[in-house]
């Protein structure tokens, strides 16, 4: 279970670093929400995995799994939503100040 | 108090005199508060002649061991007092001296800071204090040297004057941070007592070397003395006072300071010594050939000071006394000379001695003082300069380190005095005779008597002291030379006449070669051309300063060339190679302890399919719709997972933040171009791609490495006081709303923060959508679904009912007020989708952005609430109420912050995908005509 959790985590990092490193507006969008996720998923993950344990307290219930980083990491969602709404007003500006969707505002295409 | 108060005071009233435009009232103020620090250190007269050293100690930043104590001794009352006495005379000089239309009240307050902040010197008990005052001279002399900022000369001394000071305080600081931590403390008592300590600790030689960068740079020795000349672009009462008497002198200061804790190794010989006979003689003999007044008057400084530290270098008791006596008398007569250049330069218009010629007969006094204190600067008999310069030739013959080669200090020191002679018959010659005056650019005449006060008291002590000497300056230099020495204080009597002796002999021989020098002079000159081109370090000093500036903008071009690609490329691939480097090399373990987990057929599935589709998204990201859908599907699997490994509010927020983001993408894609062109090279395609698999290769490692390892959590105290402490039992939301509620509302703030910038960046801003797809055919005219309009419209009270059940059940169940904000922003976009914006606009007709507002305020009126009721920030309290229907019920105050949450989440999703869908210009005309038939309608009704 660990690695093929380490191994979607690190397949989910990988592409967004790609995306991210591409030069339009767009594709590095897309990359940050995939980082988001996996950034996410990483500090939920820092709990450790645990099966059945939800963190609501119950008379008949003994263990649960870590709450701390859940609740660090639903704020953190909200919050990179809203990270990614910014980035993307950012990017739709851009492109109507400067006509292209090019990450630099570079007009005409180098190919 | 008092003590304290004594460098305190100029420093914290120093913005006083430029609160002035009069003149003369910014001069008084400035007088005032120098003469009440002058009171204030001549109250503790009386306890320093008993030999005592008087102590005030506050605690500052005691985990640093910075306190604010201040002692005064002996050595630290002379100073004080030179400094506060000289500075009394400069701020009488300055008055007359600084220009109608430069802004006097500054310069005062530049010179108090000064003041202030020399005399914090020579006071502080603390080294660290003596530390912060160090640097504050160099400041406020930057200041000072740069006060005619409109000059270029100006600014460059001012500048490379603080690079050299600054750059010595630098190293001065980590010697006396190894000073402080090999003796303990930082207090001065305590380290002046640990000489053995010192000396016998293995890092002494470092310490000792870097203590001396920071006075040597400060004193302008070899190889650093080029800064001091460059620095006489300064107005001249600056150099009068900062460059001659005081400042310079911080550093021979230090060096005396320290003298008891750091001197009588071999170390501090074989550099002190050489260092300081080396700009002796190079200063006096460069001295010689400067044509400026106040150029000669700095090389002659340069020269004096490193007089005094080849004294100190020495190392004898009598040869610090004697530094200690040296560094009076030239206070006084350098400082006077400095003030008699500045006025002949005032009323001349020049200060160039080869057109200066002659002036004796328009300016009999100012010559006859300037040839009083040449005579003191040169080493005639009966003056003060005489004494302190015999006592040095004397000490330079005694025995020293240098064995065999010893005849080089005697040999050094009586060329010096050779070369002072001269330079100093140099000075009141070609001014004051010669051929008479011609070509000056004014009429030279005397300056009024103010300005010529300060020099004329100076040159009063200057033959008081040189005529007598036991009672003018033997008590002050006895008890000063007595607070460094201690017991070994000789009982040393100053004379005139000590007979027929070796020092004697060398003074004659240095006045008769002196005047021989300055009638030889005209071949000296052309001898010394190639010299005046190669010695001065300036352009050593601009070459390296312009080679960092060059090395810099060369660094910033390459790593910030404005491409966006790049900047990430070099993120990323730094936290690469500096996550990679600790495992480089080492042998431990990279995989934990506990053993591996088994997997189930459907979480296998699920997480293939997250592979799937996080590669497809990467792989089709150029066919832009195909992208979105796969990364729905990675949000999709991700929520999943939340649910699968114990976590459901992360589930529910994640699927409904899932909801959001993906409409957002497809609003954004509305306007944007539906493909990416190819046009990353093959080699950049694989650059990046190796980039991003050592970085996820590198995640996987990490994750594999901590979930192999045991861990310790502190989530034990939360799943206790849960419920007893915060009422609830979803933990998670107890934490969110309360334990860390702090963090939350922090959160929220960045929330709104980024709704309140997408408001501004789409405010007014219109884009118009292509009108055709990518393969240029036109778009269908858009007609909203009816059977989707029709389902919404009763779905929506339905859907809010279950948002105010997610909210209310937040506290006890998965739930909460950030899930139930997504829930309703889900829910209202979903009316806008099906109806479209000129039909929902007008229905929904609420500023998005007052929502998200009023819940950023009442999340913090509730923690505000629990301070009104005296608990602290955010502390929140329950209490269980029957409700008719729904039965026993809790009502926390939490759940106001949670309904802060609420509303902060609802306005700004909205804020955001409202204002995203309307600045279409096609569409946003629409609602604009809608919006006015509406509001038309309502008066038509009326």
């Amino acid at each position: 279970m660990e690695l093929l959790f380490s191994t979607c985590l690190g397949v989910m990092i990988s592409c967004g670093v790609y995306l991210m490193l591409r030069g339009r507006t767009f594709p590095v969008i897309l990359g940050l929400t995939l980082l988001g996720y996996a950034v996410n998923m990483f500090l939920f993950v820092s709990g450790r995995l645990q099966t059945n344990l939800p963190a609501v307290i119950a008379p008949d219930r003994l263990q649960y799994t870590d709450p701390l980083p859940q609740a660090l990491v639903l704020t953190a969602i909200v919050i990179g939503f809203a990270m990614v709404a910014f980035v993307v007003v950012l990017a739709l500006r851009a492109s109507g100040e400067l006509g292209s969707d090019h990450v630099d505002g570079r007009k005409e295409n180098k190919s | 108090m008092n003590l304290a108060l004594i460098p305190l005071l100029p420093l914290l009233t120093a913005f006083i005199p430029s609160l002035f435009r009069n003149r003369n009232l910014n001069a008084i103020t400035a007088a005032a508060i120098a003469g009440t620090s002058m009171l204030l250190l001549l109250s503790q007269a009386p306890a320093v002649f008993n030999g005592q050293i008087p102590l005030s100690s506050w605690s500052w930043i005691p985990a640093i061991d910075l306190n604010l104590s201040f002692r005064v001794s002996g050595f630290g009352f002379m100073f004080a007092f030179l400094i506060l006495g000289i500075g009394l005379l400069i701020v009488l000089y300055a008055r007359y001296y600084i220009a109608e239309q430069d802004p006097m009240g500054r310069f005062y307050t530049y010179l108090l800071l000064f003041m202030g902040s020399m005399l914090g010197i020579v006071l502080s008990e603390n080294l660290i204090l003596l530390m912060m005052f160090w640097e504050l001279t160099s400041i406020s002399s930057f200041l000072l040297i740069g006060f005619w900022n409109y000059r270029s000369d100006a600014r460059e001394g001012a500048r490379m004057a603080l690079v050299i000071t600054g750059g010595g305080g630098l190293a001065m600081i980590a010697g006396f941070i190894l000073l402080g931590n090999i003796v303990g403390s930082f207090e001065l008592t305590t380290i002046l007592a640990a000489k053995e300590t010192v000396h016998a600790h293995h890092l002494y030689p470092l310490t000792l070397i870097l203590i001396l960068l920071g006075a040597f740079t400060k004193s302008a020795q070899f190889p650093f003395q080029f800064w001091l000349p460059h620095a006489m672009a300064a107005p001249t009462p600056v150099s009068a006072y900062l460059h001659s008497a005081t400042m310079v002198k911080a550093g021979v200061f230090l060096l005396a300071l320290l003298f008891p804790v750091l001197s009588g190794s071999a170390l501090w010989f074989f550099i002190v010594t050489p260092i300081g006979l080396i700009t002796l003689m190079f200063a006096a003999y460069m001295a010689m050939f400067k044509d400026d007044l106040k150029g000669l008057l700095a090389y002659s400084t340069v020269s004096h000071l490193g007089l005094i530290t080849l004294l100190l270098g020495l190392g004898s008791p009598l040869a610090a006394f004697t530094a200690v006596f040296h560094i009076l008398n030239h206070a006084t007569f350098k400082a006077g000379l400095f003030m008699l250049a500045g006025i002949i330069d005032h009323e001349t218009g020049t200060r160039d001695m080869k057109r200066l010629s002659g002036l004796w007969q328009y300016m009999p006094i100012t010559g006859t003082l300037t040839m009083l204190g040449c005579a003191a600067m040169a080493g005639v008999p009966l003056f003060n300069g005489f004494l302190s310069k015999e006592m040095f030739l004397a000490e330079t013959l005694g025995p020293n380190l240098f064995g065999s080669l010893s005849w080089i200090v005697p040999l050094g020191a009586t060329l010096a005095a050779i070369f002072a002679v001269a330079y100093s018959i140099r000075m009141v010659h070609d001014v004051f005779f010669k051929e008479p005056a011609a070509n000056l650019p004014k009429k030279p005449h005397e300056p009024p008597h103010g300005m010529r006060l300060p020099a004329e008291i100076l040159m009063a002590l200057c033959v008081l002291v040189g005529l007598f000497p036991m009672t003018m300056a033997a008590p002050m230099v006895n008890v000063a030379a007595g607070s460094i020495l201690g017991a070994a204080t000789p009982d040393y009597h100053i004379a005139i006449w000590h007979g027929l002796n070796m020092a004697l002999a060398l003074s004659v021989i240095a006045l008769i070669g002196g005047s021989v020098f300055y009638l030889q002079r005209l071949r000296l000159f052309d001898s010394h051309l190639w010299c005046s081109r190669y010695c001065d370090g300036k352009m050593t000093f601009e070459a390296i300063v312009s080679g960092l500036v060059h090395g810099g903008r060369k660094t910033t071009r390459l790593m910030e060339n404005g491409s966006l690609q790049r900047y990430i490329a070099l993120l990323i691939g730094a936290v690469v190679v500096l996550g990679a480097s600790p495992f480089i090399g080492s042998d431990a373990p990279f995989i934990g302890p506990l053993a591996l987990s088994g997997v189930d057929p459907v979480t296998l599935i699920m997480g293939l399919v997250l592979i799937f589709s996080t590669v497809a998204t990467a792989i089709h990201h150029r066919n832009r719709i195909v992208a979105i859908i796969m990364l729905g599907t990675v949000g999709l699997i991700v929520s999943l997972a939340f649910i699968r490994f114990s976590a459901p509010d992360l589930a529910l927020t994640q699927i409904s933040v899932e909801v959001v983001t993906i409409i957002l993408l497809m609003m954004a894609l509305h306007l944007l171009p539906r493909t990416t062109p190819a046009e990353s090279s093959r080699g950049r395609r694989w650059r990046d791609i190796i980039l991003s698999v050592a970085a996820g290769g590198g995640c996987t490692a990490l994750m594999m490495g901590v979930l192999t390892r045991p861990y310790d959590t502190i989530a034990g105290y939360f799943l206790e006081n849960s419920k007893p402490g915060g009422g609830g039992t979803n933990v998670v939301n107890v934490i969110l709303v309360d334990f860390r509620g702090f963090d939350t509302l922090g959160e929220i703030t960045v929330l709104v923060i980024a709704g309140l910038a997408i408001y501004a960046l789409l405010h007014n801003f219109e884009l118009k959508a292509p009108q055709t797809d990518a393969l240029g055919h036109p778009w269908t005219e858009d007609r909203f679904p009816m059977i989707l309009a029709q389902i919404t419209r009763p779905l929506m009270p339905l859907a809010l009912l279950f948002a105010v059940y997610i909210f209310l059940r937040g506290h006890n169940e998965p739930g909460g007020g950030f899930i139930a904000g997504l829930i309703v922003a889900s829910v209202l976009i979903l009316q806008y989708i099906a109806n479209g914006i000129v039909w929902t606009r007008p229905r929904l007709n609420v500023d998005n952005h007052i929502i998200m507002a009023w819940g950023l305020v009442i999340a913090v009126l509730t923690g505000v609430g629990s301070w009104i009721v005296g608990y602290p920030f955010l502390t929140s309290s329950f209490t269980y109420l029957q409700w008719p229907l729904v039965g026993k019920f809790e009502v926390a105050s939490a759940i106001a912050f949670d309904l802060g949450v609420f509303l902060a989440v609802v306005g700004s999703v909205m804020l955001v995908l409202v204002k995203l869908g309307s600045i279409n210009s096609v569409d946003a005309q629409r609602v604009s005509t809608s919006v006015q038939k509406e509001k038309k309608d309502k008066e038509g009704a009326h």
